[in-house]
């Protein structure tokens, strides 16, 4: 029988970018996975957490353990999520008996999409093809927290006809952080700058990334500033899911 | 120094402005952090000397009194005397009380934060006293009327052309037209400044890296040997150091000094280390007549009983400034008081009340960096964490704390939130998906000012995925 995935959608996916699910979707799928979506989700509560409100992220936390009960796996395309998920639950419920076992039991089903595809479910193929370089992003919170670094690497190599190519500061942070973003505009701005002018030295086609926040700052800030380089979330990479058009392109532009 | 916390937000503006601050810390990432990570390279055992080290801490935060008396019995057997000082006045009475009563004029500082943290030097002047600070970038904030812009590197923020224009301003005794050109020359004549100093100073002040239980001495590392200088040339020297400082044993503390050169400068040691045991005994060549060990509290009592206690762990070596994305941004000066970066982030909330300093823990994109690199492996983002807890109420705009009410009144309720964001999102993409982005947003200024807002695709997956299942292709 096919392990039963559900699809932690990710609110910004949900909202923003859609494309980005069904291309999770597909990849699951392709994996020998059967994909549900529970509706019981809405946003894993790291927007509260992060602004110190452990009251909301604690509602929410419990909201989405119990949204995927019936599921083997829980999988995210997004590494921030995930870690809200996989790390951060437990710890919102430390010494509250059951409820923090429900956390932990919770937890060790919780992956990142490519960490799910390339290390529980073996897969580091893809039939997807694409041409030219690619310059991977690797957001924080899964870079440090849950060690994701090979697995997106490892399947992007495998496009037909994808040139990977890495920039110098590897594991430098965009400067998104969620609500920092908004918050401390101007600093999170240079630090974009920073990160771009690092990401383009490596004259890429393609920037991708496995959190849509980090793509929408980057994408974003290249937009405003006149630069054409595209963005695009890994998995639509992966799953050849690239009719929309890249993040802050406009309808029509597909390519790449 | 007066506080300017409360500024921040302008600070960190004005840097971002600043072309030459820019230029400065620009030169982190192949200086400090490139160095780092080759001496890091050299130890293979650099992962599990930071777990030691954090052990070590622990260990010594969890038992502090016991080691804190044991430190006081060695040192005063030494021949040192130990003053508790409660608070920065206490500790600014005492230190002034020991000059004041040895007829002192002139005092040598080694470098500390701690006497930042104190305002020691502004107190000591206003006595009458004449202070100078032996650090070569202590001594250039100082003639600058400066404050240190980080840990271990307080001119981090000058560049050689603002250490020549100082120097001929302020070293008017020497001839107008001498060479000045290189950072040798510079140096040079800073150390022939200070020696002169050094000869004539009465007390000698420094602070201490560790202090060990085992024997009473104050450990002190310097690259520059001013330490030693200020220490020993003196008649009296005073030790200032806080509560944190003390580690139980020799063993202990050279474990720490493997991890903190290498943290901080890239160093394997550093030039000088230096164990100050009491004061001179008669069979030694030199050394001060008296040696006084002010021990601080100021605060970090409360900060181990309200669950800040980890962040007593730093051996201050100043790594999480230099691997941290907004220190490397706007600078030291930014953050508006003693301490920069995430340690100070954490450690400025304690000292001045978090009303004061709410956006130093609010201004982090909790990218991890810091805790990567601190080598007694403070949790970092969440002792920031902790301090946006204690300063929701009042931190941020009025605007965001109800946009983030009314998200979370939505998100906790999934029908609403589904139905509620299924509409707004048709309403943002109808209006954004000609441009492909929007340009301004109401409400979303913070982000539209300098980036463009990607537009929605059109309906939400939810809604998509819900079609897929009843048939309805996509």
């Amino acid at each position: 029988m096919q392990p039963r995935v559900g699809l932690f959608v990710t609110c910004l996916v949900d909202l923003m970018r859609p494309s980005i699910g069904f291309a999770a979707a597909r990849l699951i799928e392709d994996a020998g996975c059967a994909v549900t979506v529970p509706t019981g989700q809405t946003c894993c509560g790291q927007p509260a957490y992060n602004a110190g409100d452990r009251k909301t992220a604690r509602e929410l936390a419990l909201q989405t353990i119990r949204a995927f009960g019936d599921c083997d796996f829980v999988v995210a395309p997004s590494g921030s999520c995930a870690a809200m998920l996989r790390l951060h639950y437990p710890a919102l419920f430390k010494g509250q008996g059951e409820t923090e076992l429900e956390a932990k039991a919770f937890a060790e089903r919780v992956h990142e999409l490519t960490d799910f595809l390339a290390n529980v479910r073996r897969k580091t193929e893809t039939s997807a093809r694409f041409v030219g370089r690619v310059v991977h992003h690797d957001a924080c919170a899964g870079l440090r927290e849950l060690g994701i670094k090979n697995a997106p690497r490892r399947l992007l190599s495998s496009v037909a006809g994808l040139e990977l190519v890495e920039a110098p500061e590897t594991t430098a942070c965009c400067g998104f952080g969620g609500l920092f973003s908004v918050k401390y505009p101007e600093v999170s701005t240079a630090i974009a700058d920073r990160r771009i002018a690092d990401l383009t030295s490596t004259a890429p086609d393609l920037v991708t990334a496995g959190d849509l926040g980090c793509l929408m700052h980057l994408a974003g800030r290249l937009h405003r500033t006149g630069n054409p380089l595209p963005c695009r979330h890994v998995a639509e990479v992966l799953a050849g899911e690239m009719a929309a058009p890249p993040i802050a392109g406009r309808a029509g532009d597909t390519a790449p | 120094m007066t506080p300017a916390t409360r500024t921040f937000r302008e600070n960190a503006r004005t840097a971002l402005g600043d072309a030459k601050l820019a230029k400065a810390l620009g030169g982190l990432p192949t200086g400090l952090v490139a160095q780092r990570a080759a001496a890091k390279a050299r130890v293979p055992e650099f992962e599990t000397l930071r777990t030691a080290a954090r052990d070590i801490r622990d260990h010594t935060l969890s038992n502090l009194d016991v080691y804190l008396s044991a430190f006081a019995d060695k040192a005063e057997a030494a021949g040192a005397r130990i003053h508790w000082a409660a608070d920065a006045v206490e500790a600014r009475t005492v230190i002034a009380h020991i000059a004041l009563k040895n007829g002192a004029r002139l005092v040598a500082k080694g470098k500390s934060m701690i006497s930042e943290e104190i305002a020691l030097n502004a107190y000591l002047e206003s006595l009458g006293l004449e202070v100078f600070e032996s650090d070569l970038g202590e001594y250039l904030v100082q003639i600058r009327n400066e404050t240190p812009s980080h840990i271990i590197v307080p001119a981090i923020h000058l560049s050689r052309d603002d250490v020549e224009a100082d120097f001929r301003r302020h070293h008017a005794h020497l001839v107008p037209d001498r060479d000045l050109s290189t950072a040798e020359a510079l140096v040079a004549e800073a150390r022939a400044v200070l020696r002169e100093r050094f000869l004539a100073a009465d007390i000698g002040i420094t602070g201490a890296n560790f202090l060990v239980a085992e024997t009473g001495s104050a450990i002190l590392v310097t690259n520059e040997g001013n330490g030693d200088l200020s220490a020993h040339l003196p008649k009296t020297h005073i030790v200032l150091a806080s509560i944190d400082k003390i580690v139980p044993t020799l063993a202990d503390a050279a474990t720490l000094l493997r991890v903190l050169a290498r943290s901080a400068t890239g160093q394997d040691m550093t030039a000088y280390t230096s164990l100050l045991t009491g004061p001179r005994l008669q069979a030694d060549p030199d050394g001060p007549g008296e040696c006084h060990i002010v021990i601080l509290d100021n605060g970090r009592s409360e900060m181990l009983r309200s669950g800040l206690g980890e962040a007593l762990r730093c051996i201050r070596c100043g790594a999480c400034l230099n691997h941290c994305p907004v220190y490397n941004a706007i600078g030291g000066h930014a953050y508006g008081w003693v301490y920069a970066g995430p340690i100070g982030a954490v450690l400025t909330p304690a000292f001045l009340g978090v009303d004061q300093a709410s956006d130093l823990p609010s201004a982090s994109s909790f990218c991890g960096k810091c805790e990567e690199v601190c080598p007694v492996r403070i949790p970092l983002t969440s002792l920031m964490r902790t301090w946006r807890e204690r300063s929701r109420a009042t931190s941020g705009s009025a605007l965001q704390r109800m946009a983030l009410a009314a998200w979370s009144f939505t998100a906790r309720r999934p029908r609403l939130y589904h139905a509620a964001t299924r509409l707004g999102i048709a309403m943002l993409s109808a209006l954004g998906r000609p441009r492909g982005v929007f340009r301004r947003l109401p409400f979303a200024r913070g982000w539209t000012a300098s980036r463009d807002f990607p537009a929605p695709q059109g309906r939400t997956f939810q809604q998509h995925w819900a079609e897929r299942e009843r048939g309805v292709p996509r």
